[in-house]
C-alpha cells in the first residue's frame, strides 16, 4: 500500500497540493484525473521522490520515504514520465534493458537479453528488437518505454500519461496488460489519464485532482457524474453506463464554459 | 506463451551486432596502430618503417638488429610525442563523449565549455609572470591545470544545484569560454612582443614537450580516468536517455553528472596543460564514434578514445608532412584536415 498523508505543495503562489491524504491499495489501478496545470505530475514525481514537498510524508507498506535513501526507495518505481521522445543511438532491446540498470554489467548474459525480449513479446514488439529507436514513431517509442518499466519488475507502477500517442490497438493492448499484471502480481499501479472513457473503464479507483484539492476518490462508477465533470472541467456532459454497467462520458457540442477557472 | 524462437532469433541478432562493433572497435585499433608507426617513422631523419619496428620490438625485449642511432631516435626523441599524440588524442575524445553525454548536446566538448580556453588563460599568466621563479616546463603546466580545474569546478558548483538544466550549465560552460578568451586577450594585450609570441605558441598546441615523464603522468591520469568511467558505462547509457528518464531508472543523476565532470576536468586539464590548446578531436571523435557503433557506452566510450587517438596520431604524421624538415603547429592541422572530413560525414550521414 502507498500512502500520502497531509501532502502540502505549492511553487511560489501556485497551491498543487493543499492537504491531501491518500492511500492506494496494491493490485489495484488507480488513476489519476484533474484539468491542465493541476500538478498531476508532480505528485507523481513527489511520490518517486524527486519533488521536495514542504509538508507531507509519503509510506510504502508502513514504510516512511528517507530521502537518505532515494535509490533504495526508488528501486520499487517503475515509473513512465510523460516525455516519449527518444533520440538516441540504441537499439530497442539496449533501451528495454535500461530497465535493468543496477543487473547490468559490462558482459551481457543472455538471461538479461530474454527477459528484456520477452517484456517486449508480451506486448507485441518482439519483431522491433533490433531496431534503432530513432526509427521508431512516437506511439512505438511509447510502447518501448512502457517495456523499460515493466523490466524493472516494480512494485509500484507509475504511468504519465501511458496512452498519449498510442493508437486504438495499443492502448488496448497497454491497459489490458498492466490490468491483467497489476491484479496477479499484486502492483499498486497508478496512471495519468485525460481520456475519461478510459478512465473509468480501467480504473479500480479514480482520483479527481483540481486547485490543490482531492475532489472526488472512488470506484468510477460512484463517482463519475455530470455534476463532477462540469466542476472539475466546466464541461457540459452526459454520462451514462454501458451494457457492462462502466460510465461513459459523452460531451455536448460547445458545451465548454470559457469563464472557468 | 512466448515466443522461443523469435527470441533467440533477436539474442543472436544482438550478438552479431556486438560482433559488428567489436570488428569497427578492432578496425580501429589497426589504424592507430598503422598512423602510430608512421608517427614514429616521419621526421628531420627518415626512418623505414621495418626500422621502427625492429627498434620498438627490441624495446619490448626481442633480439633484433638495431643501430645505435635508430635506437635513440626512436626511443628518446620520437616515441614519447607518438605516445604523448595517442593518449592526449583518445583523452581528449573521451572527455568529449562525456561531456555530450553528460549534456545531451552533440556540441558540448571540455573546449566548448572553457576548459581549454581558462588552461591556456592559466598558462598564459604563468609566462606573463615569468613563471614565479620556477621553470618554465614546470610552472606553465601547472598554471593551465590549475585554472582549467578553476573554471570548471564553476561549473561543478553549479551541476551540484538540483534544478540546474543541462542547458543552463552549456550556457554558463560558454560564458566561462568567452571570459577566459577575453583574460587570455589582456594578457597578451599587456605582454612584451616576444612574450606575446610564446603564448601563441604555446596556444597552438604541440607535442614537441612531450618527454617521458610528463608522457607517464598523462597515461597515468587518462587510464585511471577511462576506467572509472567505464564503471558507469550502463549509467551513462541511461543518462542520454534524458535526465528525468536516467533518474527514473534509478540513476543518482546529480552525482553522476558531478562525478564525470570531474573526471573530464581531470583528464582535459591534465592533457591540455603539456601540449596546449587542440580543440577540434574532443567534438569530432565522439561524433565518429556515435555514428560507428551508436550510444552503448561500452563501445561508445572506447572507440572514442580509438578515433581521438587516430585523430591526433595522424594529425602528428601530418603536421610534419606538410613542410617536409619542419613542423606545422598540429592545433592548427587538427582542424583544417579534420573538418572537411567532418562535414563529409555529417552529410552523407544514413540512418
Amino acid at each position: 500500500m502507498l500512502e500520502i498523508r497531509n501532502l502540502h505543495l505549492a511553487f511560489d503562489d501556485l497551491v498543487l497540493a493543499n492537504d491531501i491524504s491518500f492511500s492506494l491499495k496494491a493490485g489495484q489501478t488507480h488513476v489519476i484525473i484533474g484539468p491542465n496545470g493541476t500538478g498531476k505530475s508532480t505528485l507523481l514525481k513527489t511520490l518517486f521522490g524527486d519533488v521536495q514537498p514542504q509538508q507531507g510524508d509519503v509510506y510504502f507498506d508502513g514504510e516512511p520515504l528517507n530521502r537518505k535513501q532515494l535509490s533504495k526507495w526508488r528501486r520499487r518505481f517503475g515509473y513512465m514520465p510523460q516525455d516519449i521522445r527518444l533520440d538516441v543511438g540504441l537499439s530497442v532491446l539496449e533501451v528495454v534493458l535500461l530497465g535493468q540498470l543496477d543487473a547490468l554489467s559490462l558482459k551481457l548474459g543472455n538471461r538479461l537479453l530474454e527477459a528484456a525480449l520477452q517484456a517486449l513479446d508480451q506486448i507485441g514488439l518482439l519483431h522491433l528488437a533490433n531496431r534503432d529507436v530513432r526509427t521508431l514513431s512516437g506511439g512505438q517509442c511509447q510502447m518501448v518505454l512502457f517495456a523499460q518499466a515493466l523490466m524493472r519488475q516494480p512494485k509500484i507502477l507509475m504511468l504519465d500519461e501511458p496512452v498519449s500517442a498510442l493508437d486504438l490497438h495499443f492502448q488496448q493492448v497497454l491497459l489490458d496488460h498492466l490490468d491483467k499484471n497489476t491484479k496477479q502480481h499484486g502492483w499498486v499501479s497508478i496512471m495519468i489519464l485525460h481520456d475519461l472513457n478510459l478512465a473509468a473503464q480501467y480504473a479500480d479507483n479514480l482520483l479527481v485532482l483540481k486547485d490543490g484539492k482531492l475532489v472526488a476518490q472512488g470506484a468510477p462508477k460512484d463517482i463519475l457524474t455530470p455534476e463532477l465533470v462540469h466542476e472539475v472541467y466546466g464541461v457540459t456532459a452526459e454520462v451514462m453506463l454501458d451494457s457492462a454497467g462502466v460510465p461513459f462520458v459523452r460531451t455536448q457540442r460547445n458545451g465548454h464554459h470559457a469563464a472557468l477557472k | 506463451m512466448i515466443n522461443t524462437t523469435l527470441v533467440t532469433e533477436a539474442v543472436n541478432a544482438q550478438r552479431r551486432y556486438e560482433k559488428r562493433r567489436w570488428f569497427v572497435i578492432a578496425c580501429l585499433l589497426m589504424l592507430l596502430l598503422f598512423s602510430f608507426v608512421f608517427d614514429i617513422a616521419t621526421g628531420p631523419s627518415l626512418l623505414g618503417i621495418s626500422q621502427v619496428s625492429n627498434a620498438l620490438a627490441s624495446l619490448f625485449g626481442f633480439p633484433v638488429e638495431v643501430s645505435h642511432i635508430t635506437e635513440m631516435i626512436v626511443i628518446n626523441l620520437r616515441l614519447p610525442i607518438a605516445l604523448m599524440a595517442v593518449i592526449v588524442g583518445g583523452s581528449l575524445g573521451v572527455g568529449g563523449a562525456e561531456m555530450q553525454t553528460l549534456l545531451n548536446n552533440p556540441m558540448a566538448s571540455p573546449y566548448t565549455l572553457g576548459m581549454a580556453a581558462a588552461a591556456g588563460f592559466g598558462a598564459a599568466l604563468m609566462l606573463y609572470l615569468g613563471s614565479l621563479g620556477m621553470s618554465s616546463q614546470i610552472a606553465v603546466p601547472i598554471g593551465a591545470f590549475v585554472c582549467c580545474m578553476l573554471s570548471a569546478s564553476l561549473l561543478f558548483g553549479l551541476a551540484m544545484m538540483r534544478h540546474i538544466t543541462s542547458g543552463q550549465l552549456i550556457l554558463a560552460g560558454i560564458a566561462l569560454l568567452f571570459l577566459f578568451q577575453s583574460l587570455l586577450s589582456l594578457v597578451q594585450f599587456v605582454s612584451s612582443p616576444e612574450l606575446s609570441q610564446q603564448i601563441l605558441f604555446w596556444l597552438f598546441g604541440s607535442l614537441t614537450k612531450a618527454t617521458w615523464s610528463n608522457v607517464a603522468i598523462t597515461a597515468g591520469v587518462t587510464l585511471v580516468c577511462v576506467l572509472v568511467l567505464l564503471k558507469d558505462a550502463w549509467k551513462l547509457t541511461a543518462l542520454r536517455l534524458g535526465e528525468e528518464r536516467a533518474k527514473s531508472l534509478g540513476v543518482n543523476v546529480t552525482r553522476l553528472r558531478l562525478k564525470t565532470l570531474i573526471i573530464v576536468a581531470i583528464m582535459t586539464a591534465t592533457a591540455t596543460s603539456f601540449v596546449g590548446i587542440i580543440g577540434f578531436i574532443g567534438i569530432v571523435a565522439p561524433n565518429i564514434a556515435r555514428m560507428l557503433v551508436g550510444e552503448d557506452q561500452r563501445y561508445f566510450l572506447p572507440l572514442s578514445f580509438l578515433v581521438g587517438a587516430f585523430l591526433l596520431s595522424s594529425a602528428s604524421v601530418l603536421s610534419k608532412a606538410i613542410v617536409p624538415g619542419s613542423l606545422f603547429p598540429i592545433g592548427i592541422v587538427t582542424a583544417i584536415i579534420g573538418v572537411p572530413f567532418f562535414f563529409w560525414l555529417i552529410i552523407g550521414k544514413k540512418r
